[in-house]
């Protein structure tokens, strides 16, 4: 394997762009994605893995040397050969998101009008706008029925959308911490991690050079990003109000208490492999999201598919808490849907669904055998 | 005496299976580990929801290819249409229910038949324990002390017959039932049931007959 374990698929070449939601349309059109195992003779055996915000195609090592070039992936503890997602039996696919940077069109590409990054001509793209590329992608792979689609937070919703969109391609769904809208409490999050990025004076309207960007704002968006992610539990697990390489307080604005020093951290690290208006982007995409609009909610669009649904929340998760889980539950109930539930006790919080837990194992791999005997 | 031991189900659940037709939509309230929606699933192709409380047991559930809900249920959560089910099963369940009187009528609307089962508080060891010994009576069907039963309420044959005079319901079928080895094992009992079975199972509907 090289080291780039990833493919590229280019469309929306010449005259044929992508349509968005916002009216305007995008081509060409490049999908970074990954492959996991081998696809059966009838094409029965896809699993198509949806990524969180920041994520990219890298769900999980290839092989010992893509190990220990690129890492683990993302949700290395739940798939691969013998996993809850078990690259043995089944073909996993995963692309990253239409608007992120991690080898995909985002505003980072080169607008092919201008010689220049598109930065804020690039168009505001949906959740459901990553789902038509991602159909793109999956009509070239020659499939025409995935097993399943699965994914947590932003990657739940668009588990959701694949749904709506196209319920004939899909046989089950697997949507993790995640919700059918965007509470206040998130868009708000949401906003502050923006104005974080729009207030740092290098962000120049989104204009910034590469080499030259917004890290500041990046990384405290990326701070405020981290702390939705754990709970008071987790934080108190983790840190408590220990200190950081000292005996006593500085009496300075310096990093006294281990979680400011790990969030410092996490913030420094992320500037290196993520775009900042890639973050306004797909935040914004995230926040629009919303299946249960009062007039002609789309989660009713789901009345009597044949999708075989298992609903997943973790007792913990503040940013998308159980309840929103039971009223996805609720409705794709009235909408007569197969459904499945399970609140699984973590103390993690938002994250849980990417760290190993063995009844998340059992209770992913049990349900995808369930699927096979229909 | 049909005494029966063909496979590891409870016996009552056994009864309640040969009660409903193949093909049908089911609903479990209090599913457990899906011993009964697992069989019907099997030998009779019954399309089956379950409830249950447990994590550990609506994990199992799901991961034995179940449709299964995590969720306390109550009148509140079952968002069905009327009618949605063929059978609506309470097995073992009334008694830890806070509102047995609103959950049946809910199950009545949603269900075209419901099938209830229950220990049967009036059998004479229970009797006698707490005539002789005066403290709350603890045996193989009840095993709990006073203070952590789960069930919170105290149901005899005779009462839950009394109940279903006075709301719009008709029993269609009853049996009650003396099982024994863990439940897996059990004999109906014909004379005089209030005092000798552990358990009484009811098959209802909506409406009065005759009416």
């Amino acid at each position: 394997m090289t080291s780039d374990p990833r493919q590229y698929f280019n469309f929306a070449e010449g005259t044929e762009n992508l349509p968005l939601d916002c009216g305007s349309s995008l081509g060409p059109v490049t999908l970074a994605y990954e492959t996991w195992g081998r696809l059966n003779a009838g094409q029965s055996n896809a699993i198509l893995v949806l990524h969180a915000f920041s994520g990219d195609s890298h769900v999980a090592s290839h092989d010992e040397a893509d190990l220990q070039t690129n890492g683990p992936g993302w949700w290395e503890t739940m798939v691969g050969p013998g996993k809850g997602i078990d690259t043995d039996k089944y073909f996993v696919i995963c692309s990253n998101i239409l608007g992120s940077c991690s080898g995909s069109t985002g505003p980072a590409s080169i607008n092919p009008e201008t010689g220049q990054p598109y930065g804020l001509d690039f168009p505001m793209v949906t959740i459901a706008d990553m789902v038509r590329a991602q159909k793109v992608l999956i009509d070239h792979l020659g499939i025409s029925r995935l097993y399943a689609v699965t994914g947590g937070s932003v990657g739940g919703m668009q588990v959701l959308q694949w749904c709506i969109s196209y319920p004939e391609m899909v046989q089950a769904a697997i949507p993790l911490a995640t919700t059918m809208r965007h509470s206040a409490l998130c868009i708000a999050f949401n906003e502050v991690a923006r104005q974080a990025i729009m207030t740092d004076p290098k962000w120049l309207q989104g204009e910034y050079r590469e080499d030259d960007a917004p890290e500041l704002g990046l990384a405290v968006a990326r701070m405020i990003g981290h702390i939705t992610y754990l709970s008071d539990e987790a934080m108190h697990q983790k840190f408590g109000r220990r200190l950081q390489e000292r005996e006593d307080l500085s009496f300075r604005f310096e990093s006294d208490f281990q979680v400011e020093s790990y969030l410092n951290y996490q913030g420094a690290k992320f500037v290196h492999r993520f775009d900042a208006n890639s973050l306004l982007y797909i935040t914004k995409a995230a926040d629009y999201f919303d299946l249960n609009e009062e007039e002609n909610a789309a989660i009713n669009r789901l009345e009597n598919v044949s999708v075989k649904f298992l609903v997943i929340s973790f007792t913990s998760d503040w940013l998308y808490p159980t309840y929103q889980s039971r009223e996805l539950v609720q409705a794709l109930k009235r909408n007569g849907c197969d459904v499945s539930f399970c609140e699984i006790q973590a103390d993690c919080g938002h994250d849980a669904f990417l760290l190993p837990d063995q009844r998340l194992t059992t209770l992913i791999s049990g349900f995808l055998d369930g699927v096979k005997k229909e | 005496m049909n005494e029966t031991s063909n496979n590891a189900m409870r016996f009552d659940l056994q009864v309640i299976s040969s009660w409903i037709e193949p093909g049908s939509r089911v609903l479990d309230l209090g599913c457990g580990h899906g011993d009964l929606l697992y069989s019907l699933q099997q030998e009779k192709q019954v399309q089956g929801v379950g409830f249950e409380a447990d994590e550990e047991k609506a994990a199992f559930c799901i991961s034995r290819g179940l449709s299964v809900l995590h969720e306390n249920f109550n009148e509140d959560v079952l968002h069905y249409p009327r009618n949605h089910f063929d059978y609506c099963v309470l097995s073992q369940t009334l008694q830890q229910v806070y509102d047995p009187d609103k959950l049946i009528l809910k199950l009545l609307d949603i269900g075209s038949k419901i099938i209830v089962s229950f220990p049967n508080f009036s059998h004479w060891r229970v009797r006698l324990q707490l005539l002789l010994t005066g403290v709350a009576p603890k045996n193989e069907h009840l095993p709990y002390e006073w203070y952590n039963t789960p069930n919170i309420r105290v149901i005899t044959i005779k009462d839950f017959k009394k109940f279903i005079r006075t709301i719009n319901a008709t029993i269609l079928k009853e049996v009650a039932l003396s099982s024994r080895k863990h439940e897996r094992f059990g004999r109906v009992i014909q004379l005089l049931p209030d005092w000798r079975a552990t358990y009484g199972i009811f098959l209802l509907e909506a409406g009065k007959s005759g009416s």
